[in-house]
C-alpha cells in the first residue's frame, strides 16, 4: 500500500475578504523554537499592502453604517469561530516554543477578548459621547464616529493575543484594519484571518498581511489613505521613521507603551478611543 | 440621403450600388473573428511591463485623451462648470499637468460647456441621436445633432441603431450613420456601437466596418449605460478593424473605448494594446480617447504616487 502523502496547508494572505497569494509570487520560512521551517509564509509587499487599503477602504463606510448592536453580535461570532478551533490556534502558537498552558492561556484570552469588546461595540458611544452644557437655546452633542482606515503593526511577541487585542478595539467602531502581523510568528494570525473569514465579518473589514515589516511600514506610514497608525508593535527605534511619514497625511499614529505590556491586561474603552474622532454638533432646542 | 451614401462607400464599393443586398452582401463579407485568439492576444498583452519613465510618459498622455464625461439626469450648468475647469487644469496644484482632449455633456449642457472652455484647448463633446438607446425617429436625432453642433459642440458622440443592426437592417443602420456624419458639418463623428448588446465578437467586427464605411471619424464601444461596457478583447477587435480598413482605403478611424475604465493600470493595458496593433502614429489624442469619469483622478494618484514615493487617498483630488 502507498504510504499517504500529508496535505500540507500553503498559508497565504487576507485581503478584501479572499486569499490571495502575495503580489511578489514569494513566500518566507517561519522558523519554529528548534530553528526548523515551520511553515512558508506568503512575503506580502507594498504592492499587496496597496491593495490592503483600498479593499479596507471600500468597506469602511459599510462597516461603519452597521449598528453598533450588530458589529458586536459579528465580533462575538469571531470569538465562537476562535474557540470552535481552540486546537488548532494552541497547535499553531505552540510550535513556536510556547508551553501548553501559556498556549492554552493565550488563546482564551483572546476568545475573551473578543467578547469583551464585543460588549462594548454598542456602549462605549454612550461612554465617550457627551451631551455637553451650553449657555444658550442649543443642544451641544459629543459623539465618537470611527477614524476610518487604521494600519496596525502587530506585536512580534505575543502572535494571537497581541493582535486580537489591538484589532478588536480598532473594529468595533466602525474602523477597517490591514494588519501586519508578527514577522517572526506568522500563523496564528492567518489562522485568526481564516475565522474571520467564516464569522461573518464582511470582506475588507479586517486584512492580515505577512511578510517583511521593513518593506511595508514605511508604506503604511505615508500612505494617504490610511487614516491613522497602530504602531505598538513597531520597535521604539522605528518611531521617528513612521511619524514623519505620518505626518505628511496628517495621519493618528498611536506610539507603543514604554513599559513592557502585560497582553493579559490589555482592555480598556479608551483604546476604542484611540480610534475614534469626537465629532461635535450644535442642534437648535425648542421652546 | 442616396448621394451621402455613396458618397461614403465610394472607397470600398466604387462600382455598387447601393441597396439593402449590397449593403447586407459587405456586411456578410467581414472575415469573422478568432473569439478564442483575441482573447488570448488582449491577455498577454495586458501582461507587459511599463517601467517607470515610460508610465510617466503613458500617464500623461493617457490625461491629453481623456474625454472627461458626465452623463446624468442630474447635470446642472453648475456642474458642467466645474468639470470644464478641472478638464482645462486636472490638478490646481501641478501646473506640468496636461488638459483633457474634451469635455463630454448632454446637448442641453453644451452652452455651459462651451462659455466654461472658451479660449481654453479642451473640445466640447456632445452625445446626441437620443442617447443612450438611439430608439427615435432618425428626423428627430438629425435634429438633436445639428442642434448640437450649433450650440458649438466640436465632436458628436452618435449610437448606432441597434435595433435595426440585430434584426439584420444593416442599410437603415448604415444609411441612420450616414445621414447624422452628414449633419455634423465640420463636427468630429463618434460612432458608439454600444458592444454590450451586441453579443458577439463577430457582430462588433461587423458594426465597426459599417460605421467607418459611413463614415465615422472615431468608433467607440459603449455609452457607459450598459454592462459590460469596454472591454480589453472588444477593444483590440475594434482596433484591428480599424486597421483593415485603414490598409482597405487609407483613412485612419480614431477609437474610443468608454465605460468602466476607471483605473490608470487598466489604461496603460488600452494603449500598449493601441501601440501594438496600430503602430505609434495612433498614440495621439486625434486618434484615440478614453471616454471616462473617474479614470481621470486615478491617473493623477499615479502620478504623484510616482513623483512622492507614498501612496495616495481619493481625499486629495476634487471629485467633478
Amino acid at each position: 500500500m502507498v504510504s499517504r502523502l500529508e496535505v500540507r496547508k500553503t498559508y497565504k494572505l487576507y485581503i478584501g475578504g479572499n486569499f490571495p497569494r502575495s503580489e511578489s509570487g514569494r513566500s518566507y520560512p517561519a522558523l519554529d523554537h528548534r530553528g526548523e521551517i515551520a511553515a512558508r509564509v506568503a512575503a506580502g509587499t507594498r504592492k499587496d499592502l496597496r491593495m490592503a487599503v483600498r479593499a479596507a477602504r471600500s468597506a469602511q463606510s459599510g462597516w461603519a453604517a452597521r449598528s453598533g448592536y450588530n458589529r458586536g453580535q459579528i465580533l462575538y461570532r469571531v470569538a465562537e469561530m476562535v474557540e470552535d478551533r481552540a486546537a488548532a490556534f494552541n497547535a499553531a502558537i505552540r510550535l513556536f516554543g510556547v508551553g501548553s498552558a501559556g498556549a492554552r492561556r493565550e488563546v482564551a484570552g483572546s476568545i475573551d477578548r473578543l467578547v469583551w469588546y464585543a460588549g462594548w461595540a454598542d456602549k462605549f458611544a454612550q461612554v465617550l459621547g457627551n451631551l455637553n452644557p451650553v449657555s444658550g437655546p442649543f443642544f451641544n452633542i459629543s459623539v465618537p464616529e470611527p477614524t476610518g482606515v487604521v494600519g496596525i503593526i502587530a506585536a512580534e511577541s505575543s502572535p494571537l493575543l497581541g493582535l486580537v487585542s489591538r484589532l478588536a478595539p480598532v473594529i468595533v467602531s466602525g474602523n477597517t484594519a490591514v494588519v501586519l502581523a508578527s514577522e517572526q510568528w506568522p500563523t496564528p494570525a492567518i489562522a485568526l484571518a481564516e475565522a474571520l473569514a467564516t464569522a461573518d465579518v464582511p470582506g475588507g473589514v479586517v486584512n492580515i498581511l505577512t511578510g517583511p515589516k521593513d518593506g511595508m511600514v514605511p508604506y503604511l506610514s505615508s500612505h494617504l489613505d490610511v487614516n491613522a497608525v497602530d504602531a505598538y508593535g513597531a520597535e521604539p527605534g522605528q518611531m521617528e521613521e513612521i511619524e514623519q511619514a505620518a505626518a505628511g497625511g496628517a495621519k493618528r499614529v498611536v506610539r507603543p507603551p514604554r513599559t513592557k505590556l502585560d497582553w493579559d491586561k490589555a482592555q480598556s474603552p479608551y483604546m476604542i478611543a484611540a480610534f475614534t474622532e469626537i465629532k461635535t454638533v450644535w442642534h437648535p432646542k425648542g421652546l | 440621403m442616396s448621394t451621402t451614401v455613396s458618397t461614403a462607400l465610394r472607397t470600398s464599393l466604387p462600382d455598387r450600388s447601393l441597396t439593402p443586398k449590397t449593403v447586407a452582401s459587405y456586411v456578410g463579407g467581414v472575415t469573422p473573428v478568432d473569439e478564442v485568439g483575441v482573447t488570448e492576444r488582449a491577455a498577454a498583452l495586458s501582461t507587459r511591463s511599463v517601467k517607470r519613465e515610460s508610465k510617466l510618459a503613458a500617464l500623461d498622455l493617457a490625461i491629453r485623451m481623456c474625454d472627461l464625461t458626465t452623463l446624468e439626469g442630474r447635470d446642472t450648468p453648475g456642474k458642467v462648470a466645474q468639470l470644464a475647469s478641472k478638464a482645462v487644469q486636472p490638478d490646481p496644484t501641478d501646473p506640468g499637468i496636461p488638459s483633457v482632449a474634451a469635455l463630454c455633456v448632454y446637448p442641453n449642457l453644451v452652452p455651459y460647456a462651451v462659455e466654461a472652455l472658451a479660449g481654453h484647448p479642451v473640445a466640447v463633446a456632445s452625445v446626441a441621436t437620443y442617447f443612450p438607446s438611439g430608439q427615435a425617429p432618425l428626423e428627430v436625432k438629425i435634429g438633436e445633432v445639428e442642434w448640437a453642433v450649433k450650440a458649438g459642440a466640436g465632436e458628436i458622440d452618435m449610437v448606432i441603431n441597434r435595433g435595426a443592426f440585430l434584426s439584420g437592417d444593416y442599410y437603415r443602420v448604415f444609411e441612420e450613420t450616414a445621414s447624422i456624419k452628414e449633419a455634423c458639418g465640420t463636427a468630429h463623428l463618434k460612432v458608439i456601437l454600444e458592444t454590450g448588446e451586441l453579443s458577439t465578437f463577430d457582430n462588433v467586427r461587423r458594426a465597426s466596418m459599417l460605421a467607418m464605411e459611413a463614415g465615422a471619424d472615431f468608433i467607440k464601444t459603449s455609452t457607459g449605460k450598459v454592462s459590460p461596457a469596454a472591454t480589453l478583447p472588444v477593444t483590440l477587435v475594434m482596433l484591428e478593424a480599424i486597421r483593415d480598413f485603414y490598409a482597405r482605403t487609407g483613412r485612419p478611424v480614431g477609437m474610443k473605448p468608454a465605460g468602466g475604465i476607471s483605473k490608470a493600470k487598466v489604461a496603460i493595458r488600452y494603449l500598449v494594446m493601441l501601440a501594438e496593433t496600430l503602430g505609434s502614429d495612433w498614440l495621439t489624442p486625434d486618434r484615440f480617447r478614453f471616454g471616462a469619469s473617474s479614470l481621470l483622478n486615478d491617473l493623477l494618484m499615479q502620478i504623484r504616487w510616482i513623483q512622492e514615493g507614498r501612496y495616495q487617498s481619493p481625499d486629495y483630488f476634487t471629485k467633478d
